[in-house]
């Protein structure tokens, strides 16, 4: 048991890039679930009472219903998604090399819809991609994030980890200036987390809906008083693609309540 | 002809006036040991108006900051808090460390307020423009000034 567990911390230590100064060291890593409080945590561990679960059923629908030209559902290429989605958010973004850049498991969804489904597009954060995205997710509840782990992205990974370290916007402020060097202090009284995106999309009190993890850093960066990226824009896939390699190993949450 | 061609040039140079007028003008300041003595608007800030800008959150002052505010609970504590500044700091000192503090300590997360140039990505209603204007500062510098123990 033991000599197990020496293996498992000695390929974490292998896997694990060097840490620049400021940041995390993996054993020190926290959700944001352990930053809200204890009725926010109860709202996302009871099923029925976490809101986002209401657009998992949504998306859950979604994955059985034909749509498109093609007449064909999520279903009836990937079945059961209970099975097939297992692990596969846990490993997004994603390289995809028709692209030759990686992709977000909502980039992954449109493109299934454009291409197999011929179907009309799903803006983001339209309540349907996000319950597909949240349902697909909710089947990697509880897997480790493996995120970036694919060779052909670690130039993406370099890349979303210089944009962290990148001060910016009016303020001058880069994300790793709060979420890894003032975590557990607070931003006008609310906790500054450590920016895991261990749940998205997460259900978000603030929004009163659910939401990706790109609605988040571009609220991030409005605050900062920064011109946001596009929604699908390859700084954010590279940003999104870092946080989830930095985060690499901790259990995904989907969907995480947050206030 | 030639006189449209003068007025045109003329017009066009009190729009292009008019655009950059509080976006790239700032009040020019001088340095003196730590601090900035002369005001930057030529006369003392309003000691109420100076408390009201410290409590809005669109100056972002107690995002990070904390003080001797009983009517507000969201206060951040990511930065010291600014009970007793005036004992620590000269009004002079005040006014460079408001102005632009990275001056003292290039890694600090204390925005640099009175700064319009040298940003990264700045959003469209902020580009070119300071955090706060010349008056804002003054204000806030006589506020605090007033804040000994």
């Amino acid at each position: 048991m033991i000599w197990w567990r020496a293996i498992a911390v000695a390929a974490l230590v292998a896997t694990t890039p060097a840490l620049l100064a400021g940041e995390i060291p993996p054993d020190a890593r926290r959700s944001g679930y352990s930053f809200v409080s204890p009725d926010t945590r109860a709202m996302q561990d009871d099923d029925t009472s976490n809101p986002g679960m209401l657009f998992v059923l949504d998306g859950e629908a979604l994955w059985g219903k034909k749509v498109g030209s093609a007449d064909k559902a999520c279903a009836d290429c990937h079945g059961d998604a209970r099975s097939s989605m297992k692990g596969v958010a846990a490993r997004y973004p994603a390289f995809e090399k028709a692209l030759g850049r990686p992709i977000t498991l909502d980039q992954r969804i449109k493109l299934c819809r454009a291409n197999h489904q011929q179907a009309s597009p799903l803006p983001y954060e339209s309540r349907d991609i996000l319950a597909l995205s949240a349902f697909v997710a909710h089947q990697s509840r509880g897997f480790p994030i493996t995120a970036g782990d694919d060779p052909q992205l670690s130039a993406f990974v370099a890349q979303g980890r210089s944009l962290f370290m990148q001060r910016e916007g009016q303020l001058n402020l880069a994300c790793t200036n709060c979420h890894d060097d003032n975590f557990d202090k607070h931003l006008a009284g609310s906790p500054i987390t450590q920016a895991q995106p261990t749940g998205y999309p997460i259900y978000r009190l603030e929004w009163q809906t659910l939401g990706s993890l790109e609605r988040r850093l571009r609220s991030c960066m409005t605050g900062v008083r920064a011109q946001a990226y596009d929604y699908g824009a390859p700084e954010l896939v590279a940003l999104e693609l870092y946080l989830m390699s930095r985060a690499r190993g901790m259990p995904m949450e989907t969907p995480a309540v947050r206030p | 002809m030639a006189r449209s061609k003068v007025y045109i040039a003329v017009l066009l140079a009190s729009v292009i006036h008019v655009a950059n007028a509080g976006a790239d003008e700032l009040v020019p300041y001088e340095i003196t040991g730590d601090g900035i003595t002369t005001s930057l608007t030529g006369a003392p800030g309003d000691v109420a108006r100076g408390r009201t800008l410290v409590l809005a959150r669109t100056t972002t002052c107690i995002l990070c900051h904390s003080g001797p505010f009983p009517e507000t609970r969201f206060q951040g504590d990511l930065a010291p808090d600014l009970t007793g500044a005036g004992n620590r700091w000269t009004v002079s000192q005040l006014r460079l460390r408001l102005v632009d503090a990275s001056r003292f300590n290039p890694d600090t997360i204390m925005p640099s307020y009175y700064r319009n140039k040298g940003f990264v990505r700045v959003g469209r209603n902020y580009a070119g423009n300071p955090i706060l204007s010349a008056a804002e500062i003054e204000d806030i510098v006589a506020y605090l000034a007033t804040l000994r123990d």
